[in-house]
């Protein structure tokens, strides 16, 4: 007997065509705008071989350039993770006035181009600017060094930290320091024992965040470092000057180590994604799931 | 530990939480703070446990002055709503954590041991290894009790203890606390606004409204004598006549109820929907039936008064009228209270 197959009707947005098309504009898009430019930079960077990559590298201004980076993210992370989680501590666990106003404030550097930061640091500590005169009769000086590129790259990655964790820490509620507190545990140590516990990966994925943004920022650090080579160049804005020598190689090769620290940051994040999702054995949410059969309102 | 409450005043922003509130607890007690939301039994519980710290009066813990003591140095036993245990610690951490951060140090054994003895006290012997979202919502509860007791408070609180739990858990879980309670004697207070477990579980009740203690006695007091109109629709369904007061007689119609101490003038008449006899005929309140409702243990009887007052009232199912039966409504045990 012939089996008569009965077509069922396809759900909603199932109908094959539809499924293909839209699967096929994603991926082309995704091939085209993000892995072709990273997959260029890969082949240019070794163009001439890896003993060229390594001569690019080992270059004394490029070595330089990646230690400025560095330095930077030594002094900017640490720093803007204590004020990250200071602010989200400050916004969901206490109440006060101003408290939206912050809130909003925190957000400015997401929404605001960063150059403009950079040109706002210039009127505040330029020559011309509002401590300019003091800081340089006092020989301190902030632009065009280090100091001027960590106030900038911080300015740019203020919200990272504290924008990870002020949503958990609303979810969470006052009610675990409260009962930590009130079984006799101090400040410190509820902090350190209820607290951290549960907002570490949040934290840690804050952090991976604001580093590789600090290490990529351009617009904001490009204004306030002078450019100058080998003493403030940080290794964006060391491409960009590679770039404009016509040293596509060399230019690719330190593009490279950004990407690179890319990658790093990808693979970490999804680690991360991943410990924040297997919340079976140590959820992260507080007071009782809503899956538990016992528990009906 | 007794507790004793004088005049506490808490006011949040713009908004008067909790009014002059005086209480007196005695040592050993189980007392209820039963309200609506909105009367300030929370702001009352988080104020004796050190969690909120009044605006004015003063609050003791025996004769000491606990007012401005921090709740880390008060020795109270906070069970919160939701139970607040911590998500990342195993149900024996939970319980341990109490004593791990406190200034008289414990052994690892005897904390583990302590551990284990509170977990046979609330009967969940082997699950010290669980995480709390691996438990049911019944046993969450019971965690957390255990992890306010192993402090040795001098005092237990608890917010709403059984509001997240369905039914039957929340009857067992009700008996289960009140063995507790006496196996232990600690003078415990507890919020809810569910009159049933109040009276169910409590030595004492104390009934508040927008602040204010309107009413506090054993649940035969409260029951029995409903000091107002609020207490007696709060504590159960009530039905309201309005009723004409003159030389201290209630008047519905032509029937007239004693009304002790009442002055002259419109007065409300409150009677339980359980104190009513239907009457085909002879005295009572002209009444139509409107409607009946099949349950599984009794009729529930609407009917309309001649002059439109509606009034609902509980029968046997033998019950044979229904709709637009004309009778009386007999009603036994009123309360009258000033309008």
């Amino acid at each position: 007997m012939a089996q008569t197959k009965t077509r069922r009707p396809p759900r909603i947005g199932e109908a094959p065509v539809f499924r293909i098309t839209l699967i096929a504009i994603v991926l082309v898009f995704v091939a085209l705008v993000i892995v072709a430019p990273l997959a260029v930079i890969g082949v240019e960077a070794f163009s001439k071989g890896i003993a060229y990559f390594g001569k690019t590298i080992a270059n004394s201004d490029t070595r330089h350039a990646i230690m400025m980076t560095a330095l930077t993210a030594l002094i900017a992370v640490p720093i803007n993770t204590a004020f990250g989680v200071a602010a989200a501590w400050a916004i969901t666990k206490f109440d006060f006035p101003g408290r939206r106003l912050l809130l909003i404030v925190i957000e400015i550097p997401f929404s605001v181009s960063p150059i403009v930061a950079g040109v706002a640091y210039m009127f505040v500590y330029g020559l011309q600017g509002l401590f300019g005169e003091a800081l340089q009769s006092a020989d301190v000086k902030i632009l065009f060094a280090l100091p001027g590129i960590v106030l900038a790259s911080m300015f740019v990655t203020a919200p990272f930290v504290a924008r990870e964790l002020i949503p958990l820490m609303q979810a969470q509620g006052r009610d675990l320091e409260e009962a930590a507190t009130s079984l006799g545990a101090s400040g410190w140590r509820t902090f350190f024992s209820v607290t951290l516990p549960n907002i570490k990966w949040a934290l840690l994925y804050g952090i991976i965040l604001c580093n590789s943004r600090v290490m990529g920022e351009f617009g904001a650090v490009s204004v306030v470092s002078g450019n100058i080579r080998g003493q403030t160049n940080t290794l964006p804005l060391h491409i960009e000057l590679l770039y404009h020598d016509y040293n596509a190689v060399g230019a690719f090769a330190a593009a490279s180590i950004l990407a690179a620290l890319a990658v790093v940051t990808l693979i970490a994040k999804v680690a991360l994604e991943r410990r924040g999702a297997g919340r079976v054995r140590r959820p992260t949410l507080a007071g009782p799931s809503p899956t538990s059969p016992e528990t009906k309102q | 530990m007794k507790i004793r409450l004088d005049s506490v005043v808490k006011t949040f922003d713009t908004f008067r939480a909790v009014h002059g509130v005086s209480l007196e607890i005695e040592s050993g007690e189980l007392v209820a703070l039963l309200g609506p939301s909105g009367s300030g039994k929370t702001t009352i519980l988080r104020m004796v446990a050190g969690l909120e710290f009044p605006d004015g009066g003063a609050i003791y813990f025996g004769d000491e002055n606990a007012t401005d003591i921090e709740v880390r140095h008060r020795g109270v036993g906070f069970v919160f709503q939701h139970y607040a245990l911590f998500p990342h610690m195993t149900v024996g951490e939970n319980i341990a954590f109490g004593m791990k951060v406190s200034k008289t140090k414990r052994s690892t054994v005897a904390i583990s041991d302590r551990v284990t003895d509170l977990l046979r006290l609330v009967q969940l012997e082997g699950l010290q290894d669980r995480f709390p979202a691996q438990i049911s919502g019944g046993q969450r509860q019971r965690v957390a009790l255990a992890r306010a007791l192993a402090v040795d408070p001098k005092v237990l609180l608890l917010d709403e203890p059984f509001g997240a739990l369905d039914a039957n858990v929340r009857r067992d879980l009700r008996r289960w606390l009140r063995k507790i309670h006496e196996e232990l004697g600690i003078t415990t207070l507890f919020v809810t606004h569910d009159q049933a477990e109040a009276l169910d579980l409590a030595d004492r009740v104390v009934i508040l409204d927008k602040g204010k203690i309107v009413q506090t006695g054993t649940p035969e007091e409260v029951c029995r004598a409903p000091a107002s109109a609020f207490v007696m629709n709060f504590l159960g369904d009530a039905n309201r006549l309005k009723v004409t007061v003159s030389g201290e007689k209630a008047h519905v119609q032509d029937v007239a109820f004693d009304a002790p101490g009442i002055a002259d003038g419109p007065a409300e008449l409150f009677f339980r929907p359980a104190d009513v006899t239907w009457r085909e005929d002879g005295q009572g309140i002209q009444a139509t039936i409107a409607r009946v409702i099949d349950r599984p243990d009794s009729k529930r009887v609407l009917a309309l008064t001649v002059d439109g007052q509606a009034i609902e009232f509980d029968t046997a199912p033998e019950f044979p009228f229904r709709a637009d039966t004309r009778g009386f409504v007999d009603i036994r045990r009123p309360r009258v209270y000033p309008a």
